[in-house]
């Protein structure tokens, strides 16, 4: 009963946003306001019929109910309950099902949000939301429906897969969904501006902060997932060039640099045209993103889906929003006018440096993951894309967007001097590259150019985020009333700065300088890593609610202190599979990682260990990044947008000159 | 699709674990030991969804590695430990693609894109740069006049 109700609703959600995106886009085009007025109270009824079809399909899950398809498939009665919820999205169909349900969350919330917008603007994004809502629910109904019954229920589930029984897992695909779905807010912000002729400050205002929310959920997501295969994967990498990982790191440097894009559009109402065309490349890589993962044309880590059937679905589902966006983008960029003149030494053509940089990037890891996957469908050969490749064409791109991070805060807007610049931040370089090369030579390996150098720019990126706060903040005649006066969004542009300078230290020195040993231990033995020493105390068997254990002891003894690690080689019931849990000891400097390989005679174990500095850095980084954008978020700016705004009317927009 | 139903028959058959290599190694030197721990790292498990040797404790990834080993072992180059793969699985055990007709567009589409946004930085700045002086209109500096004046009047 409950999954037949949980399907319904599904259906209802899906005549809501039909409704969501025909009338008020109609009204729109047409001036009707009654049907403009449609699109809230439509928007609202879709996230209240999502809410309950994915309660209902929950709910199958916490009582066991096996008769469900998808159920029997992810969950078994031994799982936890938290895990049994967590299954709700541990497979292909009530992954789509947490999509449409974000979708769904944040259709609401621009419902909310968008009091100050003008109706036909509002009626406008919300009908292209309902558009794409349209495209997942359908998907959703007609290809994998999470609710499918099974004739003769088996007496128990299939279990979900233990890699994700583990609480990373739990919050990495929500909070990497809110980031992927978030973006479809900015898009239809782009389209709404594209199809009602207002491209101009005033949207750059307006999506603006849900640019912002949905990098930070991105941002976020992507930590999570890299601390998550650090730590459960057990081999001890953080990043792998995976086809997965590139699917949502792509849209995150695009989301990248449509913020800073934004950031130009709002204050000097120039690149209106590329911001939109970024704001579409960001949510058509998100969906490619998910046609990536889901389709089974990928076979990789986190690819559990496979069906031909689907794949084709999301690549036509791609091929109408990508096309038609930029058909429309097509349409309407030529009467889109910059009033902005800038000189080519300016701030404005540093940032549109750094957003050619971005989209430089992403477009080689697009390359890189799909050129595989065209030559083997033309049929002209099998080869791998990995790690090298993605390693030798990221690491020139990305140096000199940690220069310009750095240095582009100081140049003024319109016109600037290299001179003055180099004038002002001369001695400051000269002092970040003598820290650089000295830290490596002192502590690291004073041969060690290519840490020197990456060591240099971290310095230097944070150094000058603060150089550039310090000397606005000097503008005033006391410090604390110039640390007053300094919008929120200045904060945040310095920490997500200083995030990026964090995230670099992290992968320098935990790549260059990490120690690992793969070695046989018996009971009783002392390996000696990095002036670490690791005693094996032995294994003992240990039962847990739905696998059983061997548990390693070991002791290690660093300096004066001592303590215990243990790392469990676990064998799950139900799928019959061996886990690695490695046993890690985090630490500001280092991070010990100990792994249990494979037994080996008189009670010996191979072992690996590892020592890697500076590792937690990477997902520091990641968080300051993250906090970076939280306070841009809540800049008083954005509350004040929140207000009618009387150069918000569609009529003026046209006339309407950047202020 | 027929290659997916392959793969997963494949990991099932050779159990692609999430667990590294284990084999307990002697080497002669650490940079031998490096070598192999690169080379490793730089090849593709044949049988895995997308691990490289190191990372998958598949058999013939755990065969492989043992072949990568014996060649360092026996004194030669790491160039020749990769083509005695490439010899026997192809240009797919290459984590690395090679550098050939098939891949040209792979290894030199982003500089071309580079400089295609280059380019498009440079072009834009140069087609405005003649009208830097003339920010408004003579319509618009006319109604700045007037609003100056109607402001100083008040």
């Amino acid at each position: 009963m409950i999954p037949e109700l949980g399907h319904i609703a599904l259906i209802m959600a899906l005549m809501m946003a039909l409704i969501q995106s025909s009338f008020p886009l109609a009204g729109a085009a047409q001036g009707i306001p009654v049907w403009m007025a449609v699109a809230k109270p439509a928007g609202r009824a879709q996230f209240l019929f999502l809410i309950v079809a994915f309660g209902c399909l929950a709910f199958s899950f916490a009582s066991n109910d096996f008769s469900v398809l998808y159920v029997a498939q992810h969950s078994n009665s031994s799982l936890p309950l938290h895990y049994r919820l967590s299954a709700v999205w541990g497979g292909h169909e009530g992954s789509m099902l947490l999509w449409a349900l974000i979708l769904g969350l944040w259709t609401l919330a621009v419902t909310i949000f968008s009091r100050g917008l003008a109706a036909d603007f509002v009626a406008r994004v919300l009908g292209v939301m309902g558009l794409v809502s349209i495209g997942i629910l359908l998907f959703i109904l007609l290809t994998s429906n999470p609710f499918e019954r099974l004739a003769s229920p088996p007496a128990d589930g299939n279990d979900l897969n233990p890699l994700l029984q583990d609480f990373g897992m739990v919050v990495h695909p929500p909070m990497l969904y809110m980031g992927y779905v978030g973006l479809s807010v900015a898009f239809s912000f782009a389209v709404a501006a594209l199809l009602g002729g207002t491209l101009d400050s005033a949207w750059a205002r307006w999506s603006r902060p849900w640019t912002l929310v949905a990098w930070i959920f991105l941002t976020f997501g992507i930590t999570l997932g890299s601390w998550w295969a650090y730590y459960e994967l057990g081999w001890g990498g953080w990043w792998f060039w995976d086809p997965v990982e590139n699917a949502s790191f792509m849209p995150w440097l695009v989301a990248t640099a449509l913020i800073h894009s934004l950031s130009v559009t709002e204050k000097r109402g120039a690149f209106k045209a590329w911001t939109v065309l970024l704001a579409i490349f960001a949510f058509s890589l998100s969906l490619l993103g998910t046609f990536l993962v889901r389709s089974g044309v990928l076979t990789s880590v986190h690819a559990f889906a496979t069906d031909p059937g689907r794949g084709l679905f999301i690549l036509m589902l791609l091929a109408i929003v990508i096309g038609g966006s930029l058909f429309l983008y097509a349409l309407r960029a030529p009467t889109v006018q910059d009033h902005v003149r800038y000189a080519l030494v300016s701030k404005e053509n540093l940032l549109l440096l750094n957003n050619v940089l971005l989209v430089t990037a992403a477009g080689s890891i697009l390359l890189g993951t799909l050129y595989p996957l065209i030559l083997d469908a033309l049929g002209l050969g099998k080869i791998s894309v990995g790690p090298p490749y993605f390693d030798a064409v990221f690491a020139p791109l990305m140096a000199p967007v940690f220069v310009l991070a750095g240095i582009a805060p100081m140049f003024p807007w319109r016109q600037a001097s290299i001179r003055k610049v180099l004038a002002r931040t001369g001695k400051l370089a000269l002092g970040c590259l003598i820290t650089g090369i000295g830290l490596t030579a002192v502590f690291w390996n004073p041969r060690d150019i290519a840490t020197m150098a990456a060591l240099t720019l971290a310095v230097w990126l944070a150094a000058s985020a603060l150089f550039s706060l310090t000397s606005r903040v000097r503008l005033r005649e006391h410090w604390r009333e110039g640390l007053r006066s300094q919008s929120r969004s200045v904060y945040g542009m310095t920490a997500a700065h200083l995030g990026l300078a964090v995230f670099l230290v992290g992968v320098t020195l935990s790549g260059r300088y990490s120690v690992e040993k793969t070695v046989r231990m018996a009971p009783g033995e002392t390996v000696e890593i990095a002036d670490y020493r690791f005693t094996f105390l032995g294994v003992s068997r240990v039962e847990g609610p739905n696998y059983v254990a061997s548990r390693g002891d070991f002791e290690v003894q660093a300096g004066a202190t001592a303590f215990r690690l243990h790392p469990e080689k676990r064998s799950y019931r139900v799928q019959r599979n061996m886990m690695t849990e490695a046993a890690i000891d985090p630490g500001w400097s280092r991070d010990l990682y100990v792994a249990l390989g494979e037994p080996m005679e008189n009670g010996a174990w191979s072992v690996r260990l590892y020592c890697k500095p500076f590792i937690r850095w990477i997902w520091g980084g990641g968080l300051v990044m993250m906090a970076g954008g939280m306070l841009s978020v809540s800049d008083r700016r954005y509350r004040l947008a929140a207000k009618p705004d009387e150069s918000w009317q569609p009529a003026s927009s046209a006339s309407n000159v950047a202020a | 699709m027929s290659a997916v139903v392959r793969m997963l028959a494949l990991l099932v058959l050779f159990r692609c674990g999430t667990a590294a290599a284990t084999e307990v190694r002697t080497f002669q030197d650490p940079a031998q030991q490096q070598r192999y721990e690169q080379l490793v790292k730089d090849l593709r498990c044949l049988v895995c969804q997308n691990q490289s040797l190191a990372d998958s404790d598949a058999d013939l990834a755990r065969d492989l590695r043992d072949e990568v080993y014996q060649i360092l072992q026996s004194g030669k180059s790491d160039q020749e430990a990769v083509k005695f793969l490439v010899d026997r699985y192809g240009d797919f055990v290459l984590y690395r693609p090679p550098f050939n007709l098939m891949t040209l567009l792979l290894w030199i589409s982003p500089l071309l894109l580079l400089f295609a946004g280059l380019a498009f930085i440079w072009r834009r700045s140069k087609q405005q740069n003649p009208a830097m002086a003339a920010e408004l209109t003579a319509s618009e500096q006319e109604r700045l006049q007037q609003l100056r004046k109607t402001t100083q009047q008040q």
